[in-house]
């Protein structure tokens, strides 16, 4: 296929995945605009009044950069993974195996619409948190870096969720079990400089800890790590996800016979 | 001739240790119109799909309009269309959606899908339902629709598994109308089915598969030739109480009353006939028991040991 050839493919998949959300936006648009609403109401707004001042700012600023890094990572890896599950089980993944799109431009593909969908999400949480507080960015370039690269990384993550499932357990297992611990102590709602040092070594080897820093540094200015480590840990999750996403699709896992 | 299809010792072991494929060759011209027979289990969707990247050869070479899969899979597959035997598509899309996506699988523009797909939904009787759900269509327009859809591209060789499973008689003569005009077009067709008869009709040559090993590779003419027996079956004016003695002949009382005549190749039917006549038993209508090709297939079937060996003969 020619570079125009491959573009068509490409967008073409990106297309339909944009497409499949929108279409059912009351199951993908809606339900973290209403989840992450009542986070700022009772979080925020009733307990974080009494909670008071964290890493410098008042606790509804605080967790407002976690709370938006929280819904993208999660709508990045589900649409992925639902959607790739669902043409799987369907087997209109099929269609994409018989033409010749390669593999690179399906995991593009694929990451790019989840990257719409989780980075969609991110605009309307943020455009939501507005209601509650004032929002200052400190680092406009660290703030849209970290924010693509952690829904793409979190997209490639759920297509190879996607890829490995054999029933619609597995593709709620990961979120379930995996992703939202590591969300929730990932410093989304506290500074790990309250937790005991243990609890905080144990904490610097969760990754989403540094995707949540690396964003509030860009907002906040404010950070538990060091915010180019970040960036560089999320570069490096991104390639080994991402080759062994490829290698997945090469040796057909899940998807040929 | 270019082939369309080339095939050399195509092996497929499963992961459970099941030999699906144990060494097949077949070769396939452009323009044929070709079908690939078995029983179930023997093979045939395993071949089709090597040949269509959906499963993964364990050894052999597979090369469509001389690109190697291994080396030029991209290639091959721009010349190829496929109409698998399930339902494959997503059933919340809609029917015009659905072929021009696949069209943007192959790296065409919309606006030159979109041409193409409404030139294939007409031939097929869907342009009426281009903006209907695939889940509301019935099974028969389902079938067309992934007709349409593995055409948007306009391959060079169509492969159809078991492409009129399920669909009633009057749309299974309009599809294979719309199949043979395709392959006068230049279009070569490969297609499983078990209707035999759909075989007869419609294909120039045949390759007859059996655990995993291609038992019979010719053509249709020759293979019909080799029928050494046919059943006749006559409807009498009168019911008979008992068969009658026909002289060099097999015959006895089938169904409703149905005379059965076992009829071997070289003997007349005349002599049948004449027999009856001097027995006063009147013949109001004739027809074939059974498929022609239904009856060599099953017995090769029957006789087909896993040892075989494959044959190719001479072909149109």
């Amino acid at each position: 296929m020619n570079p125009q050839a491959l573009f068509v493919a490409f967008s073409t998949i990106v297309v339909r995945e944009v497409r499949r959300f929108t279409r059912i936006w009351p199951q993908t648009l809606l339900p973290p605009a209403v989840t992450m609403t009542l986070y700022f109401i009772i979080f925020g707004n009733l307990i974080g009044s009494r909670v008071g001042e964290m890493g410098g700012f008042d606790y509804m600023s605080f967790i407002v950069p976690g709370l938006i890094m929280m819904a993208v990572i999660t709508s990045s890896y589900a649409n992925v993974v639902s959607s790739f599950f669902s043409m799987k089980f369907q087997r209109s993944v099929e269609e994409l195996l018989v033409s010749p799109v390669p593999n690179w431009i399906i995991l593009a593909g694929y990451v790019t619409g989840g990257m719409a969908r989780g980075l969609g999400i991110g605009v309307i949480v943020t455009l939501l948190s507005l209601a509650f507080t004032r929002l200052q960015i400190h680092n406009l370039p660290m703030v849209v870096v970290t924010v693509f690269l952690t829904s793409a990384l979190f997209a490639v993550g759920g297509f190879i969720n996607a890829l490995l499932a054999t029933k619609f357990d597995d593709v709620s297992i990961v979120p379930t079990f995996v992703l939202t611990p590591l969300t929730y102590l990932g410093g989304v709602f506290y500074s790990i400089d309250l937790l005991p040092d243990f609890w905080q070594g144990v904490s610097m080897v969760n990754p989403i800890l540094y995707m949540v820093n690396g964003f509030r540094y860009g907002i906040l200015g404010v950070s538990d790590v060091n915010p180019f480590v970040s960036l560089v840990m999320i570069l490096v999750f991104i390639v080994v996800l991402s080759a062994i996403a490829l290698k997945l699709l090469a040796r057909g896992k899940g998807i040929r016979h | 001739m270019t082939n369309a299809l080339e095939i050399e010792g195509l092996t497929k072991t499963y992961g459970s240790g099941f030999e699906a494929l144990k060494g097949i060759d077949l070769c396939v011209k452009e323009g044929d119109f070709f079908a690939l027979l078995g029983p179930n289990g023997a093979g045939k969707s395993t071949t089709l799909g090597i040949v269509c990247s959906l499963v993964t050869k364990t050894a052999g070479k597979v090369k469509v309009f001389g690109y190697d899969i291994d080396t030029h899979l991209s290639d091959a597959k721009l010349n190829l269309g496929v109409v698998p035997q399930e339902f494959n598509f997503n059933q919340f899309e809609k029917v015009f959606d659905i072929v021009t996506i696949q069209a943007g699988y192959y790296g065409i523009p919309l606006k030159k899908a979109a041409i193409s797909a409404e030139k294939y939904l007409k031939k097929l009787g869907l342009w009426d339902k281009r903006n209907t759900p695939a889940r509301m269509l019935s099974g028969g327009m389902k079938r067309r629709l992934m007709i349409a859809r593995a055409l948007v591209h306009e391959p060079k060789l169509l492969i159809l598994d078991e492409p009129t499973a399920g669909v009633d008689i009057e749309l299974r003569r309009s599809m294979w109308s719309f199949l043979e005009e395709m392959n006068r077009q230049g279009t070569t067709i490969i297609l499983t089915t078990h209707y035999l008869e759909e075989a007869e009709a419609l294909c120039r040559n045949i390759a007859i598969i059996d655990h995993g090993r291609i038992v019979r590779n010719t053509s249709k003419r020759e293979l019909l030739q080799q029928l050494s027996l046919e059943t006749f079956l006559l409807d009498t004016e009168t019911p008979l109480a008992k068969a009658p003695h026909l002289d060099g002949f097999e015959c006895r009382l089938g169904d409703e009353g149905v005379l059965e005549v076992d009829v071997e190749k070289g003997q007349a039917l005349n002599h049948v006939f004449s027999q009856l006549e001097q027995q006063g038993v009147k013949v109001v209508s004739m027809r074939t028991k059974a498929n022609r090709l239904e009856e060599l297939f099953i017995r090769m079937v029957e006789s087909t040991t896993p040892a075989a060996e494959s044959i190719t003969e001479g072909r149109e």
